[in-house]
């Protein structure tokens, strides 16, 4: 057991002030300490990539930082991907193309296309795939997620 | 207006893509946590447990009393076997739980676990199928001492003639390696007690609440009643999630112990060794061919690796009785002679795995055929179309009756779609240019829907198979439908409610489908099989027809109309031929708030219905083209195409998910997948690094055509789906990359078939 540290995490434009153990990861923290269960854990080995949150902007896996390590940043999760009642597009496209189907996986996805895409909206195909490729899906066979990450991406560029 | 057959976007969609799903490890905020202690040792006598001072911890000693897990088949080869929910004096795998840990959050608890120090007395394991069946075996349980478990025979009076009169007698040796279901949400499960009732709680990620509440009352001895079981949002099972687990029935034993609430979410690790696994086969088949091609028949050896345990409530029974009743497949051969055991080793429990024993079935006909028609100099197209059933219904030689298909035409659709002669040109020049492209044919039907009659005649204890539905509409003429199938990424919710919609012409989005809480829904089998639309469809379609022929009624006397004159439509009952008509919500208020004026009509409007059906097979073809690297073993696919029928589809977008989602699982069972054992029995796979599940680079575009065959043995006319991908894929790859190396003469019957066993092969034939 080891002594607890205070923190406070800025997410989706909040903040969060928390005290964890320096061992507990982001995504515990975002899980237990914020109450951001959108955030999934598919393996905690960092293979996966369901826990994939976007910090400074840039996809990385909750399960393999710290929340310590995370108190400088910002942070964003799959529940700050829509404004309001408006589906963000990828959450949108995601949908209508039938992208997800236990739905496990998908917060991740989103959040990894949504950081892909804001760096580089002009992505081809084969970048999406290289980029997508870094993150597990075990219902869909992938064919509809790039589908609608190429929807979505469409989109975002209008 | 119908809503079936239409790709309506999914009911569930909106709450899962904001991350607002509720899976289990979500409602397990203020919960204690639990952990298990596992055997490091695959085969062993527990010497000692040491506990440390200061942690809340128990073992098989504290469980007095309560039982274990024995699942029953009433079958005179079956043994049974009990599984004990920790183990007490020895242990049968690496990976049992041994102790439970309780501690405040999951790390702690961790800490805890890591100072249990379990110490066991090794003995000689038994890993190996084969290996197991040999003189001499070590035994993994004493009553069964050739580690048989289930032995099914059958064989049809004509066999040895056919077996003599044969121009072609092709024995292969197939051997499917050990695959998991890999949920990307691993188990896990909330016990909330209740102080005041002393009632539990138990939210789990599982495919069978009903079956889960039974079986963990039973091993406890306490009512159903006082157990409610609540499968949230599931993510992912595939079979995997169907069975009940020691961990569950603890959580529940331990909740009412400490009265407290209690979690334990699974870590892939323990997902990976401890869960269950499947497809451990190892099938010896003999196909008589007469000179023609025609297949005369087939005999089988087929050993099925099972585990060291049998899973409740289907048995270790599950893979090598399928694998005995549907080995024959869509071929219209009439004599069958096979031995299919089920085998115990000191390994991870087998238990159902998307598709069932049916990937190695297809596996072994379809490289059966392949293997025919390079021996008889036909052509691999030909050979399956001169063999393939195209009467129906049709009998098998095991007595299955498929109902109405189109195995042959799927199969030349698929054909068209690949343009093989123009393929057969192209695969020669580039044989010559050094590049090894190949063309693969799988053709497969799958049993699909069937309800009590087919687990009856396997001898099950308990005999699952009917759903039983119950469908009511409100005073403002929204629908509830209270299943038991117990959807779990399937998109049933919205399946079904476009189903209800087109027989009480109300709008999909008006109709809630209610899942998987054993307090809110009528007893059910949960989601398995690929028998929820089928079934549970069959049951709503039914009890919404109840209601239908309600508002029926009430609309003839409020419209003042003959009867069976009326429509449900566009959310109003029309008289037919007439302008008159009146919104559904006015009907259904009155059917609640008027009702003495409807006479023979009862109040309100609540229905029920049940459906067993005895089963419906939907079939299909897959073709793909694969190109090898022979310097690397890397195989690529560069198309695949499935042309399937499964009748009606309710929600084709759904359909062709499942699809693509299964033929991914196929493809990573063909080439990537495997739960690796070293020889003492450690799994050596127990990260997704190690078992190689495929990520997007791995998958190709997949092209989907579809037949529509309408069969009368689903009242919906729409069959299963959900296993297809998965069973054809495998198949369909390899028989791609043996064609792909015909320049080499090499045959492939092991899957997957990795880059270094390709290697192997190639570099075999090379040295002879």
């Amino acid at each position: 057991m080891t002594d607890k540290v205070s923190i406070v995490l800025q997410v989706n434009g909040s903040s969060y002030p928390v005290s964890v153990e320096p061992r507990r990861s982001l995504a515990d923290a975002l899980r237990e300490d914020c109450g951001l269960t959108g955030t999934h854990l598919g393996c905690e080995h960092g293979v996966c990539g369901a826990c994939t949150v976007l910090v400074d902007g840039k996809p990385v896996r909750a399960c393999l930082m710290f929340a310590v390590q995370a108190s400088d940043v910002e942070i964003r999760t799959v529940e700050g991907l829509a404004k309001g009642d408006e589906l963000h597009p990828l959450q949108k496209q995601f949908w209508e193309n039938h992208g997800l189907q236990c739905g496990f996986c998908t917060p991740g996805f989103l959040m990894l296309a949504a950081g892909a895409l804001e760096a580089d909206p002009d992505m081809t195909e084969d970048e999406l795939r290289e980029v997508l490729s870094s993150n597990l899906c075990r219902c869909t066979g992938y064919q509809n997620i790039i589908k609608a990450v190429k929807l979505a991406a469409a989109e975002m560029r209008k | 207006m119908s809503w079936v057959g239409r790709s309506l976007p999914r009911l569930e969609d909106p709450t899962l893509v904001r991350g607002a799903g509720n899976y289990v490890a979500d409602v397990a905020r203020g919960a204690a946590s639990v952990r298990f202690v596992r055997s490091p040792v695959a085969s062993g006598t527990i010497v000692g447990i040491e506990k440390p001072e200061d942690g809340i911890v128990f073992t098989a000693a504290d469980l007095d009393g309560v039982k274990g897990i024995k699942p029953i088949l009433h079958r005179p080869d079956y043994v049974p076997v009990e599984q004990p929910l920790l183990a007490r004096d020895r242990v049968v795998f690496a990976g049992q739980a041994v102790a439970v840990v309780v501690a405040d959050d999951h790390a702690a608890a961790e800490d805890v676990a890591e100072q249990v120090f379990v110490d066991i007395e090794p003995v000689d394991a038994t890993l190996d199928v084969d290996l197991a069946l040999e003189d001499g075996a070590p035994v993994v349980h004493e009553q069964a001492p050739g580690n048989v478990l289930v032995e099914g025979k059958v064989r049809t009076a004509g066999l040895d003639s056919a077996l003599e009169q044969a121009t072609a007698k092709i024995t292969i040796e197939v051997r499917s390696r050990r695959q998991a279901a890999m949920p990307l949400e691993t188990r896990g499960g909330v016990a909330q007690y209740d102080r005041v009732t002393g009632r539990v709680t138990l939210f789990a990620s599982v495919q069978m609440p009903h079956m889960l509440r039974t079986g963990i009352a039973d091993v406890l001895g306490i009512a159903e009643a006082d157990l409610r079981v609540v499968a949230p949002d599931v993510g992912g099972g595939f079979g995997q999630k169907m069975s009940l687990f020691p961990e569950y029935v603890i959580l529940v034993w331990l909740a009412k112990r400490l009265k407290r609430d209690l979690a334990w979410i699974e870590d892939r690790r323990e997902n990976l060794m401890a869960s269950t696994h499947s497809r451990d086969q190892a099938f010896t088949v003999t196909g008589a061919f007469a000179s023609d091609g025609k297949l005369l028949g087939v005999e089988a050896d087929m050993r099925s690796n099972v585990g060291a345990f049998s899973c409740y409530p289907v048995t270790c029974g599950v893979e090598p009785l399928m694998a005995l009743a549907e080995l024959p497949g869509p071929y219209a051969f009439k004599e069958y002679g096979a031995r299919s055991r089920g085998v115990t080793t000191n390994t991870c429990m087998m238990a159902p795995y998307r598709g069932v024993s049916r990937p190695t079935l297809t596996f072994s006909m379809e490289r059966l055929m392949d293997a025919a028609a390079r021996r008889l100099g036909i052509d691999p197209v030909e050979i399956r179309r001169r063999n393939l059933v195209d009467t129906f219904p049709h009998r098998s030689p095991t007595g299955l009756v498929y109902d109405e298909g189109s195995y042959r035409a799927t199969m030349e659709a698929a054909v068209a779609a690949i343009d093989l002669p123009a393929f057969r040109e192209r695969q020669s020049k580039e044989w010559e240019r050094g590049r090894y492209l190949g063309f693969g044919l799988s053709v497969f039907n799958e049993r699909t829907g069937y309800g009590t009659p087919a687990y009856a005649a396997r001898g099950m204890e308990i005999v699952p198979g009917y759903e039983i539905v119950d469908c009511s509409m409100d005073p403002s003429g929204h629908v509830n439908v209270r299943i038991g199938s117990s959807p779990h990424g399937q998109g049933l919710k919205t399946s079904l409610a476009q189903l209800v919609a087109d027989e009480l012409g109300v709008i999909p989005q008006n109709v809630r489908i209610i899942a998987g809480d054993t307090d809110a829904t009528p007893y059910g089998w949960g989601t398995f099989a690929s028998r929820s639309l089928v079934i549970g469809g069959g049951a709503c379609k039914l009890a919404a027809a109840k209601i239908a022929v309600k508002l029926k009624a009430i609309a003839t006397t409020l419209l003042e109309s003959e009867a069976d004159n009326i429509d449900l439509d566009d959310g109003l009952a029309k008289v037919r031929n007439s302008n008159k008509s009146m919104p559904i919500p006015e009907l259904a208020r009155a059917a609640y708030h008027q009702s003495h004026k409807f006479a023979g009509v009862s109040p309100g409007l609540h229905e029920n219905a049940v459906y067993d059906p005895a089963g419906t097979f939907s079939n299909a073809c897959h073709a793909s083209i694969v190109e090898v690297d022979i310097g690397t073993g890397r195989v690529k696919i560069e198309r695949f195409v499935v042309a399937e029928d499964a009748g009606i589809l309710v929600n084709p977008m759904i359909v062709d998910g499942q699809i693509c989602g299964g033929v991914a699982q196929g493809i990573a069972n063909a080439l990537y997948e495997e739960i690796v054992y070293d020889e003492v029995g450690n799994c050596l796979t127990t990260s997704l690094a190690d078992f190689l599940p495929p990520t997007i680079s791995e998958i190709p575009t997949i092209e989907i055509l579809h037949g529509c065959t309408l069969s009368d043995a689903t009242i919906t006319k729409a069959k299963g789906v959900g296993e297809g991908g998965l069973i054809g894929a495998p198949a369909c790859v390899i028989n791609a990359i043996v064609d792909a190396l015909t320049p080499f003469g090499i045959e492939i019957f092991e899957m997957p078939a990795t880059p270094q066993r390709i290697l192997d092969h190639i570099r075999g034939k090379r040295k002879t």
